[in-house]
């Protein structure tokens, strides 16, 4: 085989150099358009996937622009014809919406939660990254297996529980059952246990305390996870929907999704204004949007390794 | 040796901690067991103080869920829903990513608009997505506005559809469902592919480019190989997030879980378990272990094939 190839090719270099030349020149031209249709077609499906990613966020903002008429036309425009800023003075004055009592319940569940939350992690994970006890791997071991059960387990009995305690219709009930994240002190385990021991021990030697130590070395330097855990901890205040609808739906202490989800915002003939509930949509969306601006690095950190939201 | 007096410290700092997960982790695994075994349990019966309700202890929950139409329907969507979306997503999310390594101009702002369905409230981006769809029924015959959606659809050349209005067909209902929960689960799909494309040594690519290897070629049998821990993990937490669907569904349908004058046709395994929470406690328990036998199964046989078939 190999030795009838070789007869081939020395016909070829016999026959002539140029038409070598000229297939080589072919094929490195065949190559280079190859090349760019392959860039074009990369392209193509990235702008379009990025279009349709993209769309729902232009079409909420687009139509909580528009007047009601607008919006109905059957023949859609792409951009508003005059801008309807009413839309969103309604969001903060509607009665049936509440923004302000929302936006202020959502706010304190998020951070008195995420506070006492950053404080049970610290601890948590101090103890089991740098402390020695006994059975602290088999603890840890079951902490994480108790990740694999589907939070939806724990919601019927803590029910029952919160109930038996009195705690409906509070914020403590908004708050205390989902203070310690097995997750969060995992994450912050991790990056104590990157820090040096040896920085605890010759602490230890110049006689500092545990707590000084903690608050003078080890949180500065774990500072980008606990900045992780804070904005998932407020993004799921103002995210989370189940739970709050369950135990806390009373005007007092409502949510703001739960807020956003049962507000009508109908107009006379009771028909959803929909140009109404896009600018109560993007009101609720826009401080995710300076999170994602701003802090997106801190969530992409912290996501990548949980595959979870909040 | 450890003194005890650390010992007594680390407890110390673990105590909120564990007082807590006590209280709403470990003993609701217990308590979920034990209600799901007392055939009928409901709390309203359990705290009536002048009769005294003997639940009978056995499997009757379990049987008497499986037999229930509602839950099947809830098992037929979540499944459903699960099937169809993780394979699409995490196909659509391999392209992305594969296409955003290769290209050099407009990779990080085509990066920041792939990620940024990640950072939303999935029940306020649902009811955009169910303004997309919604026609705006007026007096005529033809709906006012047939709604973005069906605009293209009929740009196109397509007759419009009634996704979500009253009246509308299963399919449509489950292809809205399809299209916002693929949406939603792309973002962090791209995000751990990428990262693992990033982390594949260039050598192979010199070596199938000198070879003059077709770009089809490349994807299967370099690229997909290579990234199989990645894949495993994106298919494993898409399924575990899939049969816990619920939110985006209330996005788009609201409380009722479906289109208008069919409730719940879209309720899902974890819509069924928190309808029943606070009055049939014995079901609901039965269907979240059920639930979590079924993600327990599932991820087991995601991580034998993955195994099998992840190299290196």
């Amino acid at each position: 085989m190999a030795f009838k190839k070789k007869e081939a090719t020395a016909d070829l270099t016999d026959s002539s150099a140029v038409m070598k030349a000229r297939n080589l020149q072919q094929t490195a031209a065949r190559q280079r358009i190859a090349h760019i249709c392959g860039k074009t077609m990369t392209y193509t499906f990235l702008l379009l996937m990025a279009l349709i990613v993209i769309f729902p966020f232009y079409f909420m903002i687009i139509s909580s622009l528009k007047t009601t008429e607008e919006y109905r036309r059957s023949v859609p425009t792409l951009f508003p014809m005059e801008f309807k800023f009413a839309n969103y003075l309604n969001v903060f004055t509607d009665k049936d919406f509440q923004f302000w009592t929302l936006f202020r319940n959502t706010v304190f569940v998020g951070v008195v939660s995420t506070l006492l939350s950053l404080v049970i992690t610290v601890f948590s994970a101090f103890a089991f990254a740098r402390l020695e006890f006994k059975g602290k791997n088999a603890l840890f071991a079951a902490l994480l297996g108790t990740m694999m059960i589907p939070g939806e387990l724990f919601t019927i009995t803590n029910y029952q529980t919160v109930n038996d305690f009195g705690w409906m219709k509070s914020y403590t009930v908004l708050i205390v059952p989902f203070l310690v994240s097995v997750f969060y002190i995992y994450l912050l385990k991790q990056n104590f246990m990157q820090i040096p021991n040896e920085l605890y021990l010759a602490a230890k030697v110049d006689g500092t305390s545990d707590l000084k130590y903690l608050w003078k070395v080890m949180i500065p330097l774990a500072l980008p996870s606990l900045i992780s855990i804070t904005i998932l901890k407020m993004m799921g205040a103002w995210n989370s929907y189940m739970w709050p609808r369950l135990v806390a739906n009373d005007d007092a202490h409502k949510l703001i999704t739960n807020g956003l989800r049962g507000a009508a915002f109908v107009d006379e003939l009771g028909n959803t204004d929909y140009p109404r509930q896009m600018a109560a949509v993007t009101v609720v969306s826009l401080p995710l949007f300076l999170v994602f601006i701003f802090l997106r690095k801190y969530i992409m950190k912290g996501v990548s390794r949980s595959g979870i939201k909040g | 040796m450890v003194d005890t007096r650390k010992q007594w410290k680390a407890w110390l700092y673990l105590s909120p901690a564990i007082v807590l997960l006590l209280i709403f982790t470990v003993w609701p695994i217990f308590n979920t067991i034990r209600l799901s075994l007392m055939e009928g349990y409901n709390s309203t019966m359990a705290a009536n103080p002048y009769v005294d309700y003997e639940f009978p202890f056995g499997l009757g929950n379990f049987t008497r869920v499986l037999e229930y139409p509602n839950f099947l329907t809830c098992l037929k969507n979540t499944v459903l829903l699960c099937v169809i979306t993780v394979p699409i997503s995490t196909l659509l999310a391999l392209l992305i990513a594969v296409g955003l390594h290769s290209i050099k101009f407009l990779q990080k702002p085509l990066q920041t608009i792939f990620f940024m369905p990640y950072v939303t409230n999935s029940i306020a981006i649902g009811m955009v997505f169910a303004a997309m769809f919604n026609m705006v029924i007026g007096g005529s015959t033809r709906p006012d506005s047939v709604g973005i959606v069906n605009n293209i659809l009929e740009a196109l050349g397509f007759d419009y559809i009634n996704w979500t209005n009253a009246g509308s067909s299963y399919g449509a209902n489950l292809a809205v469902m399809v299209v916002y929960i693929v949406w939603n689960a792309l973002p962090f799909k791209i995000l751990v592919l990428l990262g693992g494309l990033q982390g594949i040594n260039k050598q192979y690519y010199e070596a199938a480019r000198v070879d003059g290897t077709k770009k089809s070629r490349v994807l299967w049998r370099i690229t997909v190989p290579l990234l199989s821990p990645m894949l495993a993990y994106v298919i494993i937490t898409g399924f575990i997030g899939g049969f816990k669907e619920y939110s985006s569904i209330v996005g788009i349908f609201g409380d009722t879980m479906g289109p208008a004058g069919n409730p719940y046709r879209m309720d899902t395994m974890v819509g069924f378990i928190y309808r029943a929470i606070g009055k049939q406690e014995g079901t609901a328990s039965a269907a979240a272990l059920i639930l979590f036998g079924i993600i327990f199964v599932v991820t087991m046989i995601n991580l034998a094939v993955s195994k099998k078939k992840t190299h290196y």
